[in-house]
């Protein structure tokens, strides 16, 4: 088991995004998390992450025990994530932003970046070759150059999944990764996700609303509606969950 | 030339003779993580040999077929020049073919081996494995998504080199002898022609076919070890194979592969070939790139560069020629040179070139006089697979751009009286493979390749070709319709991307229309015209305005040509797909399969002859990954105005 959750409660004032919602993740696999709008994916996500912090339960990640997670310690544990919008830097290329990814693995201090010598120098090769590397993995070569800002969403949305390699992940948290896609870039995507599982062996955990893409990738999908969890399985039998069922396309109320 | 390859009859001979003498000179390049890595020719050789001796230790035996499915990559090139070192042919395969059309070659040729570059050829492979049951062996280049398949047949690249290694270490006089024993009359290789009409034929070309060419042309135009090429088509294409592999193993020139096929023009921008060959629709993309971008530039910009672009064409070519200039028209290109022409050149990558060919295709004349006047050495060559390529080639100072110049040396010229071109010359193929029939309607006993291309010889003794032999036909009042040359005519439009004319045995030319997505999309925005896609843009009333002054164009033109007046285009429509060559209406070469198209869309055609103002069309089009899906539009059809002769004379 590489993480688990157990118990997580998340409230803001009024309002419970996440209700004792528990759950886990094996090591390898694609688990994705599913749900109609404002079920608490997102907010699951983010307290994956550190971003928020749940008032109560607790997250198991790599046998450590937290009450909640802090977001510079996530990432220096080896948890990555994409956002639902965007967020890279626009005026920077596509190179840097992927580069921007390795930050944390970076050992040398400013005055020696500054000098570029020695180590400082060994170092931004090696990252580079790393990043290289990705770029080859994720067929964008092309754009190696090109301002961020400058590309399609489609391609954009590969910029962001390629940052999120270049730390190494072992959790790599992905909110939405098709979103907004037309079908050949959903393709690609899908392809890309399933070649990161399969090349690098990273686990990922991803919030998708196209069913057809999540019942094709994950290997287990948990439901979340109204904050609480409502189903938990494989792709068959959460296709058959009646209450699922219910929770997407609604029950009338007697 | 040097006289040392004389007597070096094949090319694993070349090669090694290369590895010996030029061994720390680079052979190949090849863009890999960002960074240009360099075979020198003694590294390509070792790889060559261990690669062999792998083969040699899997079977692969004299005479047999090896077939290599991939781009431009040094292991392909090794993995041709190592099945060659064992007397073994190689077959190289469009690598963007879908997988049903690898099947005929794969069982035509027998094949029992083959070297894929990554999984999307893998998966083509097992796809029609049960089909091609001769194939007992895929070997892969790239094991990326790999890992998980378990068909006894994949061996990955690596595993092969090592036995080879192996191999040779237990035998190292082996290969040596397997080399020597190849001549200058075994097969070197065996490329499938796409063929637009029927089943694709597979041209046998011997070494001496393919060496004795290349020395030839690289003799006169003076190409040494010091020249860079950059390879970016399928090299299953002669035209490609010609000058990534069988001409630089005779000259010793370095060849580089692109990154991927997206970054071809980055990647030409950092290696700056010196001697090029691409078709014309390449030029054309690179200009219609500029063109785009020149327009989006700042005023100041624009004015400069249409001045001197202005001045180029007036005395570009001739400055090029060495032909007399004003002074102050000299002067004033000096500083075109330097303000527009050397960045434009420094953009396109054309810095270093001192030779580019075009050919494959009839090139625009506007198109080929932008390069040149910029003083880009582009040149036309006439060839095809059957010749070994180089038949005739424009020569550096007489270029005259409607004609493919005269014939190289060692070429005789011909012409039946149907205007048929004929051709007899050390590079004609030795046959198609396993058909007779074809081989005796295309060769006849005394040697002359019987080309399908109907032409003649101007009075400077230069080729110029009109057309397909069979394709030129005749309207139903006997005027002479030669399809192609009006199409060529439309495409030379920046708009139209592919035409297609009928007219054959009828009344009038009517012909479809494909637009160029980037210049009209382009076009549209300027103009604050919204569009949804390719077909909505296809059917718009503005776009049919546009294209109907292209069409317009051409028929003015062709009503000062006296021969060919009758043959105007009366009506055309936009089609609502682009023809690809995926849904087989064209070649892989991109050539319109004209017979095919008027079958497939019969009733659009018919629409065009009985007068309707629009027709109702279902389409069916082939994804990439060949599964098949429907679209359906209403495709207007508009009547474009004829010109008289006299209507001709007073719009002049």
């Amino acid at each position: 088991m590489l993480l688990s959750v157990e118990g997580v409660s998340l409230a803001f004032g009024g309002v419970r995004a996440l209700n004792d919602v528990s759950f886990d993740v094996r090591a390898h696999e694609v688990r994705a998390i599913i749900g109609p709008n404002g079920a608490g994916k997102s907010s699951m996500l983010n307290v994956l992450n550190g971003v928020y912090h749940p008032q109560k339960g607790k997250i198991t990640f790599k046998q450590k025990v937290f009450a909640d997670m802090d977001s510079h310690e996530a990432a220096s544990m080896g948890i990555a994530r994409t956002f639902q919008n965007i967020a890279l830097f626009k005026g920077m290329s596509v190179l840097d932003n992927i580069m921007t990814g390795r930050n944390l693995k970076m050992r040398c201090n400013f005055l020696q970046q500054a000098l570029w010598i020695g180590a400082a120098r060994r170092e931004e090769i090696e990252h580079r070759r790393a990043v290289e590397e990705i770029i080859d993995f994720l067929e964008i070569q092309h754009i190696r150059r090109t301002p961020v800002g400058r590309l399609p969403y489609g391609l954009q949305k590969r910029v962001e999944l390629g940052r999120a390699l270049a730390a190494q992940p072992e959790l790599l948290l992905l909110d939405e990764p098709m979103a907004g896609m037309n079908l050949e870039e959903k393709r690609d995507m899908c392809r890309f996700v399933l070649d990161v599982n399969d090349h690098f062996g990273t686990t990922l955990v991803l919030i998708e609303h196209d069913m057809g893409v999540v019942m094709d990738i994950s290997d287990r999908v948990v439901v979340l509606d109204y904050g609480r969890k409502i189903a938990d399985g494989i792709p068959e039998d959460i296709k058959n969950n009646k209450a699922v069922v219910d929770a997407y396309l609604g029950v009338a109320h007697a | 030339m040097n006289p040392s390859i004389e007597g070096l009859d094949t090319f694993p001979k070349l090669l090694m003779h290369h590895a010996r003498a030029r061994g720390d000179r680079p052979a190949i390049r090849e863009k890999d993580l960002g960074i240009w890595q360099t075979w020198t020719w003694r590294d390509f050789a070792d790889e060559v040999r261990s690669l062999a001796c792998g083969l040699a230790a899997e079977g692969l035996e004299r005479g047999a077929h090896f077939a290599l499915i991939g781009a431009n990559r040094p292991r392909i090139y090794a993995g041709i020049a190592a099945a060659q070192c064992l007397g073994a042919i190689p077959v190289p395969l469009y690598q963007d073919a879908v997988a049903t059309e690898m099947a005929f070659p794969i069982r035509n040729a027998e094949i029992a081996y083959a070297l894929a570059e990554d999984q999307e050829q893998v998966d083509k492979l097992l796809e029609i494995l049960p089909q091609c049951p001769s194939l007992k062996r895929i070997y892969y280049d790239d094991p990326r998504g790999l890992r998980h398949y378990d068909a006894p047949e994949l061996m990955s690249y690596e595993q092969l080199l090592e036995r080879g290694r192996e191999a040779y270490r237990r035998e190292p006089a082996f290969l040596d002898a397997e080399i020597a024993k190849g001549s200058g009359e075994d097969t070197a290789a065996l490329f499938f022609t796409s063929g637009t009409t029927g089943v694709p034929k597979g041209v046998v070309l011997t070494y001496t076919n393919l060496i004795e060419r290349s020395r030839v042309v690289a003799e006169w135009e003076g190409i040494t070890d010091r020249d860079v090429v950059l390879a970016f088509m399928p090299p299953a294409w002669i035209g490609q194979n010609i000058f990534s592999y069988a001409q630089p193993l005779v000259a010793g020139y370095c060849i580089c592969c692109p990154e991927s096929a997206e970054t071809v023009t980055t990647d030409m921008r950092d290696i700056g070939p010196s001697y090029y060959f691409a078709p014309p629709r390449i030029f054309e993309a690179l200009l219609t790139q500029v063109s785009v971008r020149m327009d989006d530039a700042a005023a100041p910009k624009r004015a400069l560069y249409h001045y001197f672009m202005g001045l180029a064409r007036r005395v570009g070519e001739r400055i090029m020629e060495g032909k007399p200039v004003g002074l102050w028209d000299r002067l004033q290109y000096s500083l075109g040179d330097l303000l527009v022409y050397g960045p434009l050149r420094n953009v396109l990558g054309m810095s270093r070139i001192r030779i580019a060919y075009t050919g494959g295709e009839a090139i625009g004349p506007d198109l080929f006089v932008f390069y040149r006047s910029i003083g880009v050495n582009l040149k036309q060559l006439y060839g095809s697979t059957e010749t070994s390529v180089f038949v005739s080639i424009q020569p550096n100072d007489r270029v005259k751009p409607d004609t493919v110049g005269p014939a190289v040396p060692g070429v005789e010229l011909r012409f039946t009286s149907e205007r048929e071109l004929l051709i007899r010359s050390p590079g004609i193929f030795k046959e198609y493979y396993k058909n007779p029939q074809a081989t005796a309607e295309a060769k006849d006993a005394e040697g002359w390749f019987h080309t399908g291309d109907a032409g003649y010889i101007d009075a400077d003794g230069h080729l110029k070709i009109i057309d397909r032999a069979k394709d030129v036909g005749a309207l139903s009042d006997g005027t002479l319709f030669a399809p192609k040359y009006l199409e060529n005519k439309l495409k030379f439009f920046p708009y139209i991307n592919e035409a297609v004319c009928f007219g054959h045995g009828r009344d009038k030319v009517c012909a479809f229309v494909n637009i160029d997505m980037e210049a009209v999309g382009n076009w549209a925005e300027k103009r604050n015209l919204p569009y949804s896609g390719y077909v909505d843009l296809a059917s718009r009333e503005e776009v049919y305005a546009l294209v109907r002054e292209c069409v317009e164009k051409v028929n003015a033109d062709l009503s000062r040509e006296r021969e060919i007046a009758g043959s105007q285009i009366a009506r055309f429509l936009i089609l609502h797909k682009q023809l690809d060559a995926d849904d087989e209406e064209l070649t892989r070469t991109r050539k319109v399969r004209r017979r095919f198209i008027g079958e497939k869309y019969a009733p659009l055609v018919a629409a065009l002859y009985d007068g309707s103002a629009a027709v109702h069309v279902e389409a069916q089009v082939r994804y990439e990954d060949g599964r098949t899906g429907k679209i359906s539009a209403d495709l207007k059809i508009a009547d474009a105005r004829t010109f008289g002769a006299d209507a001709a004379r007073r719009a002049a």
